[in-house]
């Protein structure tokens, strides 16, 4: 009977501690999300710009740049997948992960060879646990994404995509990542970046007529230079935003992590109080019967 | 008097942005001035000093590495990958 009082105790004890990490971690989200959508917010007007930039020369010139070209046929194309480093939120990383798993299904049926760019530790455990190939893999810092990465990344699969496809270029490259809607919601989505097609929705949709620009030093130059600065923008952005996501997931999962320890403590402590009266019980029992027996004889 | 309206933006943050006379940038064609009235022009930005005289206050510098600019009835965004205010001397 003490046996089962003190296996209760110790099982109250562990929960409580534990519930204290959630506690904390769920507070730790809590104030890194402010400063995640902060920093989405501060990229914001950046990626206006550039955005506005890039649907002013494509309006004005009936642009014929590599990064716009359609391939006829494509053969293969990158997908990057923005995942977490760490685990410990939720579905946060596995829903990802199965968008990208249905995406790269897609592509597959249409006979398209897919090369996965793989962010975060957990797109890698995936991989790795599958023994699948992929091109290259970033880890790292993915709560709290650096520019340099984003460029980083950009560069290399801007070149990517610049090779021709005979030489291991790809075709098309998708972004899978997390929007964060709201605190409550976040959906995996899929992007195609590459070959750059979001230049014509901005021109329908902006009802201000863009200006006649100069180019300086010339369309073609300006173009070049821009269209790789767009995808970096778009890419930064896309892990901005899973940032966010990333941390609200964490924070709702460690919330429910706290409330079950909450509802575990209340269990144990109810069982325990259980097993002490029916060791007290008992104890009376034995200690009435021995009374009743003294006396009898 | 017409004034230009600058906003200055790098990558993940927001530098500058306010009412200015003038503005003179490096490009990568050398350097070039904008007063009020300008023709829209895009043009790429070179490493270099960017130099915005304020409607009001002080002369503001920025060290600039790469990017565009655009200007357009007098808006003016500079749109820079690394821009770094510098303290006036």
């Amino acid at each position: 009977m003490g046996a089962q009082i003190r296996v209760y105790r110790q099982k109250i004890a562990s929960t409580s501690s534990m519930k204290k990490i959630f506690k904390a971690m769920e507070l730790i989200a809590t104030s890194r999300i402010g400063k995640a959508r902060q920093r989405a917010e501060s990229a914001t007007p950046y990626s206006e710009a550039i955005t506005r930039a890039v649907s002013a020369v494509a309006t004005q010139h009936d642009i014929d740049h590599v990064l716009t070209q359609k391939a006829e046929n494509p053969k293969r194309a990158a997908v990057l997948i923005l995942t977490s480093d760490r685990g410990l939120a939720g579905a946060y990383a596995t829903n990802v992960l199965r968008r990208a798993e249905s995406l790269t299904g897609l592509l597959q049926d249409s006979d398209i060879e897919v090369s996965p760019y793989l962010y975060g530790r957990k797109a890698q455990a995936f991989y790795d646990f599958r023994e699948r190939e992929y091109a290259q893999v970033w880890t790292g810092n993915t709560d709290a994404p650096e520019v340099e990465r984003a460029r980083e990344i950009g560069e290399t699969l801007v070149e990517r995509f610049l090779q021709p496809t005979d030489e291991g270029g790809v075709d098309e490259l998708f972004l899978v990542y997390t929007e964060f809607q709201s605190m409550v919601k976040q959906e995996p989505v899929v992007r195609r970046l590459l070959p750059l097609a979001v230049v014509e929705e901005d021109a329908d949709s902006e009802s201000e007529v863009l200006p006649l620009y100069d180019f300086e030093p010339s369309a073609e130059e300006v173009l070049d230079s821009l269209l790789p600065r767009y995808v970096e923008s778009k890419i930064f952005t896309a892990m901005l935003e899973a940032a966010a996501s990333e941390l609200a997931a964490r924070q709702r999962a460690m919330k429910s992590a706290a409330d079950n320890a909450d509802e575990l403590i209340r269990k144990y402590t109810l069982l325990r109080n259980n097993a002490r009266q029916a060791e007290i019980t008992q104890e009376l029992t034995e200690l009435i019967a021995g009374a009743d027996a003294l006396a009898a004889s | 008097m017409a004034e230009l309206d600058v906003q200055v933006v790098a990558q993940d943050h927001a530098v500058w942005s306010g009412a200015a006379r003038s503005i003179t940038g490096r490009t990568i064609e050398g350097d070039m001035g904008i007063l009020p009235g300008h023709t829209p022009v895009l043009s790429l930005l070179a490493e270099g000093e960017l130099t915005i005289e304020p409607v009001d206050g002080q002369t503001v510098r920025a060290h600039v590495n790469g990017g565009f600019f655009s200007v357009d009835s007098d808006k003016v965004t500079i749109v820079a990958n690394d821009a770094e205010l510098r303290e006036e001397s």
